[in-house]
């Protein structure tokens, strides 16, 4: 299929036209994509310095690499950028803004100008909160938690959440986008229940976006005042309550958890409806699900403070809540392995990805109901299983997805296939990279090992070793795809429209799309995944 | 698809001048009650009366200068949410502060 036929190269949104004006003044959703792409890939790799730097430290029970001071500052900065300059933009600001107006058959996002707004917001964000790290660092965690940040750390505390109120914004735009783009710019023909389920969940997202992101912003906007003009909101010396803090910090970033898996759920519902050439199961039940985890999502954040003082009766209440949530993740796992059942499976890395996402997922999930459960978490509250748990999530499930999301869309976006055999092999090492770096954890948290320390009693020595160990087999498997993406470049296959011969509307257009996406505004007359009813032909490239 | 039609918004609207000024003497009057009310010592009454005169304000604000009133059904939807959601946020914070005191822990 990639046997290029295209001599004469197609007008497209990369060679339409140059310069580094062109590209910091675009408001093609494609180039903001890519924009985005260069500056969390960045992020990423700062956030994974500090990772490593962590995991140095660890290796060795006594606190001999860092000090304790320094390595504070170390796990608030990789938190920091993971969760609000990584994490949090991936999927949705460079694979739902590349992919989501191609899908909906548009030609480009509601908003074009906001669009890009949001990016320089993002850039704005940034800057701020490194700004702040490189003039000395933080020292919070990444959870700000009052009274330490307002009125004991002695570290850049306004600046790095000023830096964060910034990037918000940026997030809420996208989510606006998204949503206006979804109710407003879909090909005729195109129902909501005809929506690819990417979407989907990128509206699910875009919901918390718009509804949650302006409490964090103003939360941590109050610790900023409350610690430079003591206004009382979080100190009880002036008649504020510091737990009032971890109630509205939570609001937001529980929701925010959610909104980091999302729009990975919806790379992982495209991928395994293409890879197993069937429809989804239960699309109906699956879109719901995005919807419901959105809105349950906001129902459960109190269960961050079971042991932070809390009356008994509302933890209750939100620890069955939390129960809740669970439903309909587990929808979402089930329906994905109805649909590859009796399907005919193909093992390209986007499925190998997929299919450490669902493993990885659900172990995260299932050991968040158990941190849920109210005894349970007395015990291993802020201890290395909380830690292990939401890796679990968030890199086994979120990066996870992302990745699998960029193999997948990366012949779309830039018309070359990269090196499957490379690829397969690095997926192999990041799922056994990040087994071996997190799952000692588990066990290290139930043993009593907390969170958040650079020493520790030598007996948990050889568990730390083996996540350090499991850490570096992670860093070559995500230092191999940058290597060989940007390989492919230069060097790739030309993809050709559709290399994966896939649905949708974003494989109806040339690779990499024009600048206006479509030649002609397509028109739906088919459901979504509909490969039953498509030629039966093998998945030929990269074999 | 029928969808795509039906939420196109109201560009242009124009209510009478007489229900702007209605609404605005309705404000003054509000307003008006907030200073008296703050004058009378009525325990934390004086708080609550002040957030609801303020709620009602809002809301008048909102449907009539904001338009709200003759926004497509997107709109409405998308401020209820809103507001729900600010719902969500306080009434599920005093689960804990409503309660915290019928704790019995030993050593109470
Ligand atoms: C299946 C539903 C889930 C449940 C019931 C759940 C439950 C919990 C609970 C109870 C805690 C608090 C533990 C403690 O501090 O003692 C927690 C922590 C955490 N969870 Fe989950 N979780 C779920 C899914 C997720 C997902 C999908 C993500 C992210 C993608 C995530 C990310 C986190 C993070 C980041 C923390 C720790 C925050 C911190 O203290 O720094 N969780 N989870
Ligand atoms: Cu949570």
């Amino acid at each position: 299929m990639a046997t290029a036929v295209q001599t004469v190269e197609r007008e497209n949104y990369l060679n339409s036209n140059y310069g580094i004006k062109s590209w910091l003044l675009t408001t093609d959703h494609k180039r903001i994509a890519v924009l985005y792409l260069i500056s969390i890939t960045a992020m990423f790799w700062l956030g994974g310095f500090f990772a490593m730097m962590i995991r140095l430290e660890l290796l060795t029970p006594a606190g001999d690499l860092v000090s304790s001071d320094t390595y504070n500052k170390l796990f608030t900065m990789h938190g920091i950028i993971m969760v609000f300059f990584f994490l949090i933009p991936a999927v949705p600001a460079v694979i739902g803004n590349f992919v989501v107006p191609l899908m909906v058959g548009a030609k480009d996002m509601a908003f074009p100008r906001v669009n890009l707004l949001s990016w320089y917001l993002y850039m704005a964000g940034a800057i701020t909160a490194l700004t702040a790290m490189v003039t000395g660092g933080v020292d919070t965690g990444w959870t700000f938690y009052t009274p330490f940040s307002t009125t004991y750390s002695n570290t850049h505390v306004i600046g790095a959440a000023i830096g964060i109120f910034i990037a918000g914004f940026s997030s809420i735009l996208t989510g606006l986008n998204f949503i206006v783009t979804i109710h407003r710019m879909r090909a005729p023909g195109l129902t909501w229940r005809r929506l690819p389920l990417f979407c989907w969940s990128n509206y699910a997202a875009a919901i918390i976006m718009v509804l949650g992101t302006p409490v964090i912003a103003i939360t941590l906007l109050l610790v900023a005042l409350e610690r430079a003009f003591h206004i009382g909101i979080f100190d009880p010396r002036l008649g504020g309550d510091p737990i009032l803090f971890q109630h509205l910090f939570w609001f937001y970033s529980h929701p925010a958890v959610y909104l980091m898996i999302l729009p990975g759920m919806g790379v992982i519902s495209e991928i395994v409806a293409c890879f197993s050439r069937k429809r989804v199961f239960g699309y109906e039940f699956v879109a719901l699900a995005s919807i419901a985890i959105a809105v349950f999502g906001f129902l459960v954040w109190a269960h961050h403070m079971f042991v932070a003082g809390i009356s008994v009766y509302a933890a209750l209440v939100f620890s069955l809540l939390s129960y809740l949530v669970a439903i309909p993740s587990a929808v979402k796992v089930f329906n994905w392995t109805a649909t590859m059942y009796k399907g005919s499976i193909s093992y390209n890395t986007p499925m190998l990805y997929a299919f450490g996402f669902i493993g990885l997922f659900t172990v995260g999930g299932l050991t968040g109901i158990f941190l849920a459960s109210l005894g349970i978490d007395v015990h291993v509250h802020d201890t290395y299983f909380v830690i292990a748990h939401f890796h679990y999530v968030m890199v086994g499930g979120g990066v996870m997805a992302y990745m699998a999301g960029l193999h997948f869309w990366w012949p779309k976006m830039t018309g070359k296939m990269y090196p499957e055999a490379w690829a397969k092999l690095s997926a192999l090492l990041v799922f056994v990279g990040f087994n071996t770096t997190f799952f000692p954890q588990f066990i290290l948290g139930y043993m009593g090992s907390p969170r958040r320390y650079h020493a520790y009693p030598p007996e948990f020595q050889v568990l730390n070793v083996l996540s350090t160990a499991g850490a570096s087999i992670l860093a070559v498997g995500y230092v191999l795809p940058m290597i060989y993406f940007l390989w492919s470049l230069r060097y790739g296959k030309d993809a050709g429209p559709n290399p994966w011969n896939a649905t949708g509307l974003e494989w109806m257009t040339s690779s990499p799309p024009p600048t206006h996406n479509f030649d002609e505004t397509p028109v739906v007359t088919w459901e979504a995944y509909d490969y039953e009813h498509q030629p039966q032909e093998e998945i030929t490239v990269g074999h | 698809m029928a969808e795509h039609k039906e939420e196109t918004g109201s560009v242009g609207h124009i209510a009478p001048a007489k229900l702007y000024v209605a609404i605005w003497a309705i404000l003054m009057a509000l307003t008006l009650t907030t200073v008296l009310v703050s004058m009378v010592d009525i325990g934390p009454m004086n708080v609550v009366v002040a957030l609801v005169i303020a709620t009602i304000k809002g809301t008048l604000v909102v449907l009539f200068f904001m338009h709200l009133r003759y926004s497509p059904k997107l709109t409405m939807a998308t401020v209820i949410a809103a507001m729900f959601w600010l719902f969500l946020l306080l009434s599920l914070t005093m689960t804990d502060y409503l309660t915290r005191a019928w704790s019995t822990s030993p050593g109470h």
